[in-house]
């Protein structure tokens, strides 16, 4: 991964992204080892993008906006209220499949706009603004419609149940039949913005000014990076990607439902922190934060293999977020970057660290 | 004397918006605010916002200490309260007989778990300098699970006369038990930060961590005694919601309830990044959260699109609150003030200002 050719040997970034996929890796191999006859197929990989395209694509958003040292929790409410347009859309009778696309990304779009514009150029707490992002969201989704909608629309009903069918891969089952590997649509599109957004992250100006001013916004502002663009350009794509995911979220379910993508945001902070993004900005990859997701969802689908208690779920999620939290600042404190260091007691700490 | 002038206009702001919502409700109808005595005990509106509110604030107080400590926010509070409440009920449940002792062996129990939690959660933030938002995201996450382990089953109820009385009102005392609590806790709060010298260290701390340790303040035990307390305030909060509510619902107890309480902590002016900071417009703040869910409900706007005005109202505050708008506001009353000052010098009459 060291491209950068700087006399450092590994930049945080990219070390925090070794540890990240190590961790997927280990814990992939030992869910094989565990349950190797579910584990071992194809297709249980790909489920976890089959059903969970949506919080990878808002997983990058977040990784983009944390990048940039900002936070944004109205993802998750905006992809909901997305499905919910979606599907009142293509219910009224007039919608098309093209159509509603365009409404999803347009709405992801505005609440981008709008969140941007007020945290980068009224200089307002992005936490507060997407808070109120959320309810916003979430309130008009309630408006529009309350109770679920089944989309019944031919042609979208034709996109939903559409599957890429890999012949050369699959499983036989405990049959003798050969299940050829079913991919979805939103698995493609979630697999095409990682890699169209770890190119733009990493080589375009934008991303670059990004890292730049989630590093240190007032070094970047001297280098005459145009600060208040770059935050706005990444809230901007994050509603963006906000707007994707609810299409892909209505494409894989196919109904509008209040309890849409609710708790996504969460989920996907966790997935982005797992995966190597500093909330405190800078630091991050894009390649990391999915890779962050999927170990996540890994663990449940473990969880749920073992066939324990589903309490357990969110408990060992949350163990293994503290696991990794620590484990990330410790990693930090080691190599002493930014004069970061942990603030243990004398006893602990070793004797070469001078107080 | 800046400082002064600078803690006015905190609660300025929470106190305007508090003020223009009284007038909303007023222009409505003034019935709204009256308050008669049944039974011995108070009922009305000001009682109901009072009670309403009172989690809320309890937990805004708290925020309100992390906030200026270390610059972020605890956005676990909700989910801590439950597992508190959890606990508490757990303890009072498993005891022999519910006398007043064994409820208040019981919060005391609570209260430690909830320094438990607030010690994790600090030493996160203290020790491992993790953001307190992602600190916090681990309870979060885990919270409510570990809640419905402690409780054993789904919301197990609390059905006697005692817990009920904290959670409604004492016969004999005209004013509901958690306005009471929530008056007490209050003072309790304000004589402690006036007598010693929490709110000069952590302003300290989470101005500059590293110039208050120069000058011998140790910024790791602030930081963590600041989420101790906030540990208290959610075990007095689940405390007083569970009272409330009479079953411990581990799913829907305090829902959302911390971002309330940040919101609280922003409406009463205080910088989200640390530093100086008013307990004071905390709890008006949160005070404003409640009277302005009670406005929207009165203007009779729809139970579904409350949460997109809530957020409209937001939105307006903080834009109105921003340091760009509040730096043009500031220029055009200088343009003003000065246009006036050289006209009342031509004609040596002081004309009145208006206030920004």
């Amino acid at each position: 991964m060291n491209t950068t050719r700087r006399k450092e040997a590994i930049s945080n970034s990219n070390l925090l992204f070794a540890i990240a996929a190590a961790i997927f890796v280990l814990m992939y191999g030992f869910a094989i080892l565990c349950y190797p006859r579910s584990f071992l197929q194809y297709q249980t990989f790909f489920d976890l993008f089959n059903l969970n395209a949506p919080l990878i694509i808002l997983t990058l958003g977040l990784s983009i906006v944390m990048i940039g040292g900002g936070i944004d929790i109205s993802v998750g409410a905006v992809t909901g209220l997305v499905t919910m347009c979606c599907a009142v859309y293509l219910e009224s009778g007039t919608g098309s499949v093209g159509g509603s696309m365009l409404l999803a990304l347009g709405i992801g779009v505005a609440f981008g706009v709008l969140q941007g514009f007020l945290i980068a150029y009224l200089e307002i707490q992005p936490f507060i603004i997407t808070l109120s992002g959320m309810f916003l969201a979430n309130g008009l989704l309630t408006t529009i419609h309350k109770d679920p909608l089944n989309v019944t629309l031919p042609e979208f009903v034709l996109l939903r149940d559409f599957e890429l069918v890999v012949p050369w891969l699959g499983t036989t089952n405990r049959l003798g039949n050969f299940i050829p590997l079913a991919i979805k649509p939103g698995t493609v599109v979630a697999l095409a913005l990682i890699a169209l957004l770890a190119v733009l992250m990493r080589w375009s100006r934008f991303g670059r000014n990004l890292y730049a001013v989630g590093g240190n916004s007032q070094s970047a502002l001297m280098l005459g990076i145009n600060v208040k663009r770059t935050k706005f350009g990444s809230y901007a794509l994050c509603g963006l990607l906000s707007g994707v995911a609810g299409f892909v979220y209505i494409m894989t379910t196919g109904a509008g439902n209040v309890g849409n993508a609710s708790g996504f945001e969460m989920k996907a902070i966790a997935g982005s922190i797992i995966g190597g993004t500093m909330l405190s900005g800078g630091v991050g990859n894009l390649i990391g934060s999915p890779i962050g997701a999927l170990t996540l969802l890994t663990i449940n689908e473990l969880i749920r293999a073992a066939g324990v208690n589903s309490n357990f779920q969110s408990i060992v999620s949350g163990l293994l977020l503290c696991v990794f939290i620590v484990l990330q600042s410790v990693v930090l404190w080691l190599r002493g970057a930014r004069g970061f260091r942990l603030a243990l007691p004398a006893w602990l700490a070793p004797s070469g660290e001078r107080g | 004397m800046k400082r002064k002038r600078t803690h006015g206009f905190q609660v300025l702001l929470p106190l305007s918006v508090l003020a223009i919502l009284i007038l909303i409700n007023l222009v409505k109808g003034a019935d709204y605010f009256s308050v008669s005595l049944i039974n011995g005990a108070l009922y009305g509106n000001i009682p109901n916002i009072l009670f309403g509110a009172s989690e809320l604030v309890i937990l805004s107080i708290g925020m309100t200490l992390v906030t200026s400590s270390s610059g972020g926010q605890d956005i676990s509070v909700g989910v801590a309260a439950t597992i508190t409440s959890s606990v508490f009920v757990r303890v009072l449940l498993g005891s022999s007989a519910i006398t007043w002792t064994a409820i208040l062996a019981a919060f005391i129990v609570s209260c430690a778990v909830g320094i438990v939690i607030g010690a994790f959660n600090g030493s996160l933030v203290a020790i491992f300098n993790v953001q307190p938002m992602v600190a916090t995201l681990i309870l979060f996450t885990a919270g409510r699970s570990i809640a419905f382990l402690v409780d054993g089953r789904l919301s197990p109820i609390l059905a006697n006369d005692l817990t009920s009385q904290i959670g409604s009102v004492i016969p004999g005392v005209p004013i509901q038990t958690p306005i009471i609590l929530t008056a007490a806790f209050i003072a309790v709060v304000a004589a402690f930060l006036k007598a010693t010298n929490l709110r000069l260290y952590s302003e300290a701390v989470g101005i500059n961590p590293k110039a208050a340790r120069l000058n011998g303040i140790d910024p790791v035990r602030i930081k963590l005694l600041t989420y101790m307390i906030l540990g208290v305030c959610t075990a007095v909060a689940g405390f007083i919601a569970v009272t409330k509510a009479g079953r411990h619902d581990s799913v829907n107890l305090l829902k959302f309830c911390e971002m309330d309480a940040i919101l609280a902590v922003a409406i009463g002016g205080n910088p989200l990044g640390g530093g100086r900071f008013s307990v004071s417009g905390s709890i008006i703040g949160a005070y404003t959260i409640e009277v302005l869910n009670r406005t929207l409900l009165r203007l009779e706007v729809d139970p579904e699109t409350i949460k997109a005005f809530k957020a409209a109202f937001i939105l307006v505050l903080m834009v109105v609150s921003s340091p760009v708008v509040r730096a043009y506001a500031a220029k055009g009353v200088a343009k003003i003030r000065a246009r006036l000052d050289a006209s009342s010098a031509r004609d040596s009459c002081g004309p009145e200002q208006e206030e920004a």
